[in-house]
């Protein structure tokens, strides 16, 4: 009863004072479409490289030479095709086992050329990689065995050299070396920052007599099964050791990167959160600083209930209950702006952002808690006031 | 009728407030007793205490010394909210300022302290509607106090403190705002709930005229009673033509001479010797029919 009369009064003292109270909800409407917004924007970033992980191939073990940290330099490596042949004994399955040796080099068909990536690879590579082919076929053994200088084309390096031919049976020169091209990539897109359309696949063994060298900069392993990853990263670990000790090694798991990244995502997300938070306590502070003139400019009213029977509670939880409807109001308003601006970012422009359940309940719930924590020292501050002192007030 | 409690019992009551240190007295030992069914008149210059008074029989505020009893709960042994419930239950409030809710309609106001004592909201609206009748308002049930006269809102003031049948009815200058017919209006009212309810009326007035048509005229000065004097034998037909011009049917020296008894006179020796304690009025006033106001004022 007395609490559907406090209702009644907060809503009326809203709605009697309409261009302060959207003023001062604008605040807290910012604050969380703010909080909405980032957070997304942070989500969808993690979502997007999480799914190009993923996108990698599954089960997937990468070992390189060094340590992989952030902010570690890249080691020549001292791996060779033997070490793979090593690696694929270990695995138990070649099939399982790929490598790459990797360079920028020029790609050049008729009069167009294209800077580009070369990556000489086994025939096993659209197996460990999920990698799919839109014409032609694939390297074979035989192509590797016998460095046949033929060439696989990436989606975007086949329309920058052959806008208008069909690339198929034509030649390409690879540093100034012709090959032959057998097949064109499915465009896949960015991965991790890398354009994984703007390269060239060619046999590692090919590619090693076109740099002179004999290293290979990764062995990639797709693992039987998920559950003794680790295990088998530890075991080829140690097998290359064995074969190269002067050199650390090390096997990564796309959990192991993930986990990396999401650590790094993880702490972007909450920063932007924070500074988004700010703003949110900004807004409460607004809140606040209006109640409080709300309190001031209703003492005689204060004072009447006060004379007919209200308890400081009444009061009190009448003021709360204003407080707590303008940031909730705002809050859910804000929600709404947030949750709009995001999908909008995420259609309109390269940024991702994707809403989450529990961004909208933390920020709804936040607000709510902004309201009760900034609304309770009006409140209570109404609450006893002496009903003496409020009859006479001006 | 002396068995029945009082209303409002205070003993010795003093009030002393801390102003920038300084300790102010506005009450310094009062005592009186309102029984159920009084009709007292609060008189007394500004700043004799008379306001401070009021607001301690209301339950407003708490005596710093002394004893106050209202409703027969003493008011020093409550909480805040058990002292807003006996507000609630026990007294009606009107003010010289009205003191109505802006945007709340007629019926709403007053209903308003059926709300914290928890009637359901049905019962509220036909609770009120009905007070509302009864002060002549049954036809602006939906009005609201900027669409109506002062002497309405007043009227809706009046309904509110009814509304909850207290046992006293405490009007603070309720005519102060109001012009003369309407105050007198107002005034008549009053009596006149306090004759058919049986609600005691305390009147605070600065007015010597209102003070005359009360059964009973308290006046303060420097934060004590000086005179509790009683007119009682005018009471009967207070309802019938208890105009100004009416009052008391004594010399018609009457006003000025009421005028004159405001500032205090220690002398009325009827009410000084016995008002300062809270002495029934029903038993003194058959001793000296008539004599009670020429004594006061002299």
């Amino acid at each position: 009863m007395r609490l559907a009369e406090a209702w009644r009064v907060a809503l009326d003292a809203l709605r009697a004072n309409r261009l302060r109270s959207a003023l001062t909800m604008l605040g807290v409407i910012i604050g969380v479409a703010s909080v909405v917004l980032l957070v997304a924007i942070g989500t969808g970033t993690k979502q997007k490289v999480e799914q190009q992980v993923e996108g990698l191939g599954s089960n997937l073990l990468l070992v390189v030479p060094g340590r992989i940290e952030v902010g570690n330099a890249p080691v020549v490596s001292p791996l060779t095709l033997k070490d793979a042949d090593a690696v694929s004994r270990v695995v138990g399955d070649p099939d399982r086992v790929a490598v790459t040796v990797a360079s920028g080099a020029t790609a050049r068909a008729g009069n167009r050329s294209d800077f580009t990536t070369v990556q000489g690879v086994l025939e096993t590579t659209p197996a460990v990689f999920t990698r799919s082919l839109a014409r032609g076929r694939y390297l074979t053994g035989t192509d590797v065995d016998t460095s046949r200088r033929v060439a696989v084309l990436g989606d975007a390096v086949a329309r920058t050299l052959f806008p208008d031919r069909d690339p198929l049976g034509q030649q390409v020169a690879l540093a100034g070396v012709r090959f032959r091209v057998i097949g064109v990539f499915a465009p896949l897109g960015q991965s991790l920052g890398v354009d994984r359309d703007d390269e060239v696949h060619v046999p590692v063994t090919a590619a090693q007599r076109l740099w002179g060298t004999q290293r290979v900069d990764g062995i990639a392993v797709k693992a039987p099964d998920r559950e003794r990853i680790e295990e088998l990263g530890e075991r080829i670990v140690a097998e290359l050791t064995r074969r190269h000790p002067d050199t650390e090694f090390s096997a990564v798991t796309q959990q192991q990167i993930l986990g990396v990244l999401g650590d790094i995502l993880g702490v972007l997300t909450g920063v932007l959160a924070a500074i988004a938070g700010i703003s949110l306590l900004v807004g409460g502070v607004g809140v606040s600083n209006i109640m409080l003139v709300s309190v001031r400019e209703r003492t005689r009213e204060i004072g009447l209930r006060k004379a007919v029977g209200a308890r400081p509670r009444d009061i009190g939880v009448q003021f709360l209950l204003e407080a707590v409807l303008l940031t909730t109001i705002g809050g859910i308003t804000g929600m709404a702006l947030g949750v709009g601006t995001a999908l909008l970012v995420d259609a309109l422009s390269p940024i991702p952002a994707a809403i989450t359940w529990w961004s909208l309940a933390l920020a709804f719930g936040v607000s709510a808690v902004v309201g009760i924590v900034f609304g309770v020292v009006p409140a209570q501050r109404a609450g006893r006031l002496d009903p003496v002192v409020a009859l006479r007030a001006e | 009728m002396t068995g029945a409690p009082p209303a409002i019992e205070a003993v010795d009551v003093s009030r002393t407030y801390q102003l920038d240190g300084v300790s102010v007295e506005a009450l310094r030992g009062v005592s009186l007793l309102v029984q159920p069914g009084d009709y007292v008149a609060l008189v007394g210059p500004s700043g004799s205490g008379k306001s401070t008074l009021m607001h301690l029989l209301g339950g407003l505020d708490r005596p710093t010394g002394g004893r106050l009893v209202i409703g027969g709960r003493d008011v020093n042994a409550l909480a805040p909210p058990e002292m807003a419930t006996l507000r609630n239950e026990t007294i009606g409030f009107v003010f010289q300022a009205f003191h109505l809710l802006p945007r709340t309609s007629a019926v709403e106001n007053v209903a308003l302290p059926l709300v914290y004592r928890g009637v359901p909201a049905r019962q509220r609206r036909t609770r009120a509607a009905a007070m509302l009748g009864r002060v002549g308002l049954g036809h602006r049930l939906d009005h609201r106090p900027n669409q109506m006269s002062g002497g309405e809102q007043q009227r809706v003031a009046i309904a509110r403190a009814l509304v909850t049948e207290p046992t006293v009815l405490l009007a603070d200058e309720p005519t102060g705002n109001l012009d003369s017919v309407t105050g007198a209006a107002v005034l008549e009212l009053l009596e006149q709930l306090n004759v058919e309810s049986g609600v005691a009326l305390v009147l605070v007035t600065h007015d010597q005229e209102v003070a005359a048509r009360a059964q009973r005229r308290i006046t303060m000065r420097d934060g004590v009673v000086v005179a509790d004097s009683d007119n009682r034998h005018d009471r009967p037909p207070s309802v019938d033509h208890g105009r100004p011009a009416t009052l008391v049917p004594a010399p018609s020296a009457e006003p000025r001479s009421a005028s004159g008894s405001g500032p205090g006179h220690p002398s009325g020796g009827s009410g000084g010797a016995a008002g300062a304690t809270g002495r029934l009025p029903r038993e003194v006033d058959q001793g000296r029919p008539g004599v009670e106001r020429p004594g006061g004022t002299a």
